[in-house]
């Protein structure tokens, strides 16, 4: 039985007049790669924020690696162990993509604003193995030849790779990223996931909310399918592909679909 | 201009003598200014003083960018803490004061300058910790009114007890001595006499060169990039794990730090300090330097400080005799003069070098520029 990292229940989110959660909760075990998907408005980035601090939810418990977690702010919830991406990129678009990297760092790094007066030993150290650290990462994802371009004038998919790159130097439990194949084209879709399953297969696990069910057939372990803000399925890919909610939910008129398919 | 910088990089030679050279000529120039009269090595001082102010200022808005214009207030506290540390107001104005200290009240450098930044940090904090949330305009507004509170306190806390003496200000302080060496007489080393202001603008040099090597420190740090993160996305550097509130708060604290230290050499220099020297224009001219000099950039805010600090000096030594020279009487008085040049330079440097006269040069390679487009092919 392998280890549980992520493990979410009972979540409720309202927003106004919208119940925008209802009573939504998943786990995720180690070295997995899940998979959340649904149509547009279904909660899935509602969700994806509630788990990582954006929004204060209603309700919910929240277990990061056995551990209970309370995901009221941004950086706490980094902090023990969940790394984001966002869905229109979000990086230090002035800084160099290295030092973008560098800032991940941050958080798994102790160097105090006295350390750094009078440069000591250890700081410098420290320093110098972030650098370190960063330039490996940047290698990993496949952006190291532009370590000392500025972050902005980064090709589209060489951006979200440097965000992977950056979530990565926090030595997150769990890599959360958000729509990471939105505006991509095919070829960059291709690389996308391979970078991913690469990703997956070093045993990091990785929760993805993705509007291309393509990809997420390819590239998920398992998968938790939102429509209007509450599960209606959730398995191992195959399953979820069968199963009449998905398809009404996707296709509309569900039942009209699963007919035509008995006749067949 | 900022390209001789790199050059050095692989000559430790050229850099040395350099660096020699500009050693040389700051330890001259109190005595070539010194020619003029003692009152341009005066305005050099000030001038080290407002590289201070600049510098810590930059911390603030160029580093973390957190527009700040109520700066002037830890300058205040610095003041204050000196003019009340260092001068018979307190003794002459509480009997249980006078009974502790029969000597009065006198206080070592060494002592004056860590409470002057510790003082100013713990109000840097003060005003950093109400105003986390506010960005911009906002934030600007706040940070103008805790400005202007501070120099109404001064100004009011002469009743009912006599903390300040109000708008009249505090008067007989102390100057600085170094172990019986006062800085107030003319020393004489080797044979060389060494006035007051050249004494005072040493010391002040000596701040001023530790300001820089501290401010260019913290950029090149941990919390340097944590500061420039937040400047760019705020919600980013949270998501990676940066705890924006702490590094904000040390963003002021660390800025106001060496506000602290220069007002309490001011008022040391001074020897009289009141709440007319810490007005909401004082704020503005100390931001107008960095913004002037090239926000963020270090050696773009010095050369801010130095430009605006001396610039009013230069006006008030020429104007007036020039008009007196080429008219006969004065037509216009230089501090007028001073303001419309004031405004026409800001034009200026909005219309022609919006980023400031020595910005910071660009921040990695950025292949769509001109000058980077030959090291981003060589890449």
């Amino acid at each position: 039985m392998a280890e549980t990292i992520l493990r979410v229940a009972g979540v409720n989110k309202r927003f106004g007049g919208l119940q925008a959660l209802a009573d939504v909760g998943l786990e995720i075990e180690r070295g997995q790669i899940y998979g959340l998907i649904g149509p547009n408005g279904a909660g899935k980035t509602t969700f994806f924020n509630v788990i990582t601090g954006l929004y204060a939810p209603d309700s919910g418990t929240f277990e990061l690696a056995g551990k209970p977690y309370s995901p009221t702010t941004v950086h706490k919830v980094a902090e023990a162990g969940i790394a984001r991406t966002f869905q229109n990129i979000r990086l230090f678009p002035d800084m160099t993509a290295l030092e973008n990297v560098m800032v991940g760092r941050h958080v798994r790094t102790k160097a105090t604003a006295l350390g750094a007066i009078l440069r000591t030993r250890a700081t410098l150290a420290e320093e110098r193995q972030i650098k370190q650290r960063a330039l490996e990462l940047l290698e990993y994802v496949g952006v190291r030849r532009y370590a000392d371009y500025q972050a902005r004038t980064l090709a589209y998919g060489d951006q979200r790779r440097l965000e992977i790159a950056r979530a990565l130097a926090t030595e997150p439990k769990l890599l959360a990223l958000d729509e990471p194949a939105a505006g991509m084209n095919a070829t960059e879709k291709m690389a996308l996931r391979g970078l991913l399953e690469h990703i997956g297969s070093d045993g990091i696990t990785i929760l993805l909310i993705e509007h291309d069910v393509k990809l997420v057939m390819g590239l998920c372990d398992r998968l938790t399918v939102l429509d209007y803000g509450k599960i209606i399925a959730a398995g191992t890919p195959g399953d979820v592909q069968r199963n009449p909610a998905v398809i009404a939910a996707y296709l509309g008129g569900g039942h009209h679909f699963a007919a035509k398919g008995e006749a067949a | 201009m900022a390209n001789f910088l790199p050059r050095f990089r692989n000559s430790p030679a050229a850099a040395f003598a350099a660096t020699a050279v500009v050693a040389a000529v700051l330890i001259l120039l109190p005595f070539i200014f010194g020619q003029l009269g003692n009152a341009w090595v005066r305005a050099l001082a000030f001038a080290l003083l407002y590289v201070m102010l600049a510098l810590g200022l930059n911390i603030v808005v160029g580093f973390a960018g957190l527009l700040d214009l109520g700066y002037i207030a830890f300058y205040a506290v610095g003041a204050y803490m000196y003019a009340l540390l260092a001068s018979p107001h307190l003794t002459s104005n509480f009997a249980w004061i006078a009974q502790t200290f029969p000597d009065g009240l006198h206080n070592s450098i060494w002592f004056v300058i860590p409470l002057g930044a510790g003082l100013a940090a713990l109000f840097g904090v003060l005003l950093g910790a109400p105003v986390l949330k506010l960005r911009g305009d906002y934030l600007a507004i706040v940070t103008l009114g805790f400005g202007e509170i501070m120099r109404i306190l001064m100004n009011n806390l002469n009743a009912p007890v006599n903390v300040t003496n109000g708008p009249q200000g505090i008067t007989l302080i102390d100057p600085i001595s170094f172990g019986g060496v006062s800085l107030a007489k003319t020393q004489t080393v080797f044979g060389i006499e060494f006035p007051s202001v050249h004494l005072y603008y040493y010391l002040f040099l000596v701040l001023a060169i530790i300001t820089i090597v501290v401010c260019i420190r913290l950029q090149d740090s941990r919390l340097g990039r944590a500061w420039m993160a937040i400047r760019e996305d705020e919600l980013a550097a949270k998501a990676m794990g940066i705890n924006v509130r702490n590094v904000k708060l040390l963003a002021f604290a660390l800025g106001a730090t060496f506000g602290g230290v220069a007002g309490a050499m001011f008022s040391a220099f001074q020897g009289f300090v009141s709440p007319e020297s810490f007005t909401l224009n004082e704020s503005i001219i100390v931001l107008a330097m960095i913004v002037l000099g090239g926000l963020g950039h270090i050696p773009g805010v010095v050369l801010g400080a130095v430009l605006l600090s001396i610039f009013p000096e230069v006006l008030r030594h020429t104007v007036t005799p020039l008009q007196m020279m080429l008219f006969g009487k004065v037509i216009v008085e230089s501090e007028v003069l001073r303001m419309m040049l004031y405004g026409l330079a800001m034009v200026l440097i909005m219309l022609y070098r919006p980023k400031g006269l020595w910005p910071a040069p660009e921040h990695g390679i950025n292949p769509s520029s001109r000058t980077d487009a030959g090291k981003a092919q060589a890449a």
